[in-house]
């Protein structure tokens, strides 16, 4: 996330962008689904306060926001770490031990599914069918997609997203 | 092109209108389907599964509520299978819902205990999965138990598609469902306007009103207050329905005389103050109309809950709003003034009950500063229908069989005028009715004003005053409003001179008479014959018009001067101001 971005988050309101975006979309049928997701692709979840903003710029109830995004699992209402660790659930990868992986990261980083950890820095998140069951068990982190996960390769990829010391 | 359809349910042969569902079809052919997320008022949405019946066309099973019919069909509506198939419904809904009948506000009353009971279920195989959830208590007029909620939706639909208010939604998915406002808001904190419309569809006991008959039984044994009541128009042609009477059976006599022997000392009638609003308001809509002076269109401010809706979502129309107080508030402000002061009494020792027909005049008594414009609260407990029902049957008062008796005067009697507004169009009414005697200084022949009335959505009418033309609108059930507001916007936009000159509206469908307070059961069949009662007891009326009712002459006479006073300003009018939709 660049900087300019994380500024954007951390003021929790919609950007020119956004404001286009939703402009762009009014109109048309399904609006509201496309900006949620552009909302959340921004901000990695739909803070309260832009919840409002969208509702003001579509004309639509806050209260069926609420119902759209409390309704589909995708959509976050709290913000998720720096680096989010999604782990598939999908049929191919629970069976080849997606689950096994999910209770191992947990277990790592001291923390249950749809938490954060205490320094912002991760969370972990059980996701659908990621599409690529050929790959199964499969993990994502910030969106780089890792295939047949093994356990004893956790502590190797985790390393890639802590923190240095310097910074 | 055909318009009926010809079916069979149950082997009956029957022919229904094209576009009719198998429910209705059924209804026809005296065939009983079980409902529970059904209501008539709302648009079926299958929720709950309950009314599955077999068509022999199709493997399928098909919902009755939901499912037009088509020419040909078999249906079966009962047999083993089926009753099977329902039970089983029934025995997971029940599943998750508390347990707790002999407690529940909706005991005796309650559409899912009724439909276990005509099931015959005695026990269920599931295990129990109630899920503890906190009762959300943050209004002063109803309480959501989402424990009981067995998430059939009506509420939501009220909410939302009738009432445009958008309070409650569904929350979550599956098992976690919930129906609760968004953005984790309380009620209070949400768009509710309190009006009700929620508990007087919810199947269960998930919302109700808030109980205070608690606050009038101390009041009553209290030896050091003088307990007075007051009752809405709409209370008595519906409180019957309590004690099986039917819908409409005015009970105006016996609900004083019941009140009477609760203990209340003196038994008013909101009436009487609907009539010295109709002086106030009638006033301010000459002053508007014919001198120009304040912004039209008037609009009328009765409904608690449309003064909420309007400082909510409306509120460029604030200088619009009559500053008039609800009848209600007046009467209170008036008992704690000139009732005081005539009896020698001590306003602070007068405990003022009123029975209303809504949860949002619960609301009402606190909404500002003007609701104690004697010193102290005007109103101090506001009970529903529904509650004096329940008070009633604890005192153990065979209410249908009292005799009748008179209000107290000096603020009991009232005109026909005054019992009509538990009605839509009966404010806008009676206030034509004393306006064109203010402005003609003549009496109308013919004091009926059809165009007002009846259950179309907004009534628009131009209304003629002596050859001067009153262009109105008459809206009522919430959502309606927008049409009006809408417009009005438009001409404020074009720079026009608005389309009306007079605005009535009223929150529930079909006015006070279909109010979230009334006995439980409102339907529009319920609602016009309520109704009919309302309009009964205008035209037994032998005084129709609210400027003559004498009580109200003698109130100008020794207290308040004329209308607009600056007593009747500070007795009877109020402020508004803009409120945030979501206040967190």
């Amino acid at each position: 996330m660049s900087s300019a971005k994380t500024e954007a988050a951390a003021s929790q309101a919609l950007t020119p962008e956004l404001k286009a975006f939703i402009a762009e979309w009014k109109s048309k049928p399904g609006n509201l689904i496309m900006v949620l997701h552009q909302v959340q692709e921004h901000f990695g979840y739909i803070p309260r306060k832009v919840a409002f903003e969208v509702a003001d710029l579509l004309g639509v109830p806050l209260a069926r926001i609420y119902g759209v995004i409390t309704f589909y699992n995708f959509f976050k209402l709290t913000r998720p770490g720096r680096n989010r660790v999604q782990v598939c659930m999908g049929t191919a990868c629970y069976l080849r031990g997606g689950e096994d992986i999910i209770l191992e990261v947990e277990e790592m980083l001291g923390v249950g599914l749809n938490t954060v950890t205490p320094d912002g820095e991760f969370s972990i998140e059980a996701v659908r069918c990621l599409g690529c069951c050929g790959l199964a068990p499969v993990m994502v982190i910030n969106g780089v997609v890792y295939g047949k996960v093994k356990m004893e390769s956790l502590p190797g990829i985790l390393a890639q997203y802590k923190k240095t010391s310097q910074g | 092109m055909d318009h009926t359809v010809t079916l069979e349910i149950n082997g009956i042969s029957v022919t229904v209108p094209a576009g009719a569902t198998i429910l209705h079809a059924a209804k026809s052919a005296n065939v009983k389907i079980p409902t529970l997320c059904y209501h008539p008022d709302l648009k079926a949405w299958a929720a709950c599964g309950i009314c599955v019946v077999r068509n022999a066309n199709s493997p399928k099973l098909l919902r009755a509520c939901c499912t037009e019919v088509a020419p040909g069909m078999k249906i079966t509506t009962h047999d083993a299978d089926l009753v099977k198939i329902r039970r089983t419904v029934l025995e997971l809904i029940l599943s998750t819902h508390p347990n707790d009948c002999l407690q529940c506000p909706r005991s005796g009353r309650c559409e899912l205990q009724k439909i276990a009971a005509d099931f015959g279920i005695r026990e269920n195989p599931y295990e129990a999965r109630v899920e503890p959830l906190p009762q959300d208590t943050s209004t002063p007029s109803i309480v959501l138990n989402p424990e009981k909620c067995i998430k059939c939706g009506r509420c939501a639909l009220v909410c939302q598609e009738m009432q445009g208010v958008w309070a409650l939604e569904f929350i979550g998915r599956g098992e976690k469902t919930r129906i609760a406002p968004a953005a984790d808001c309380t009620l209070a904190e949400s768009p509710c306007i309190q009006c009700g419309q929620c508990s007087a569809h919810c199947p269960v006991g998930a919302i109700y009103e808030k109980d205070e008959t608690a606050k009038a039984w101390d009041a009553l044994k209290n030896p050091d207050l003088h307990c007075v009541v007051q009752i809405a128009p709409a209370v008595r042609v519906a409180i019957g329905e309590a004690f099986g009477l039917p819908p409409g059976t005015l009970m105006t006599g016996e609900t004083y005389t019941a009140l009477r022997r609760l203990g209340f000392k003196a038994v008013f009638d909101t009436n009487f103050s609907a009539d010295v609003t109709i002086m106030e308001e009638g006033s301010e809509f000459v002053q508007r109309f014919v001198h120009g002076k304040g912004t039209l269109p008037l609009i009328t401010s009765c409904c608690p809950a449309w003064t909420d809706y309007m400082e909510k979502y409306a509120a460029d129309f604030i200088e619009n709003f009559s500053s008039c107080k609800s009848p209600q508030q007046m009467l209170s402000a008036l008992a704690k003034s000139y009732y005081a002061e005539k009896m020698g009494l001590d306003p602070k020792k007068i405990f003022m009950v009123s029975v209303m027909p809504c949860t949002a005049k619960k609301y009402e008594i606190g909404r500002s500063e003007n609701m104690r414009s004697t010193g102290q609260q005007d109103t101090d407990v506001v009970l529903t229908t529904r509650e004096l029902g329940y008070m009633l049957k604890a005192a153990g008062i065979d209410f249908v069989n009292l005799p009748k008796s008179d209000p107290d005067n000096i603020l009991g009697d009232y005109s026909g005028a005054g019992t009509i507004f538990g009605v839509t169009g009966g404010v806008m009414e009676a206030a034509l009715r004393t306006a064109y005697h203010l402005v003609t200084q003549e009496e109308l022949a013919d004091v009926r004003f059809e165009a007002v009335r009846g259950m179309v959505g907004v009534k628009e009418a131009v209304i003629d005053i002596k050859g001067t033309p009153v262009r109105i609108a008459v809206a009522h059930q919430m959502g309606n409003v927008e049409q009006v507001l809408k417009a009005l916007r438009e001409d404020r936009q074009a720079g026009r001179k608005p389309r009306y000159d007079f605005v009535e509206v009223m929150a529930c469908r079909g006015g006070c008479i279909s109010g979230g307070g009334q006995p439980l059961g409102a339907t529009d069949e319920v609602r016009l014959a309520r109704t009919r009662g309302i309009y009964a007891d205008d035209e037994r009326s032998t005084r129709r018009c609210s400027h003559q009712n004498p009580y109200v002459q003698q109130l100008y006479t020794e207290y308040l001067g004329k209308p607009l006073s600056k007593k009747a300003h500070q007795l009877l009018h109020n402020h508004y101001k803009p409120r945030k939709v979501y206040a967190k």
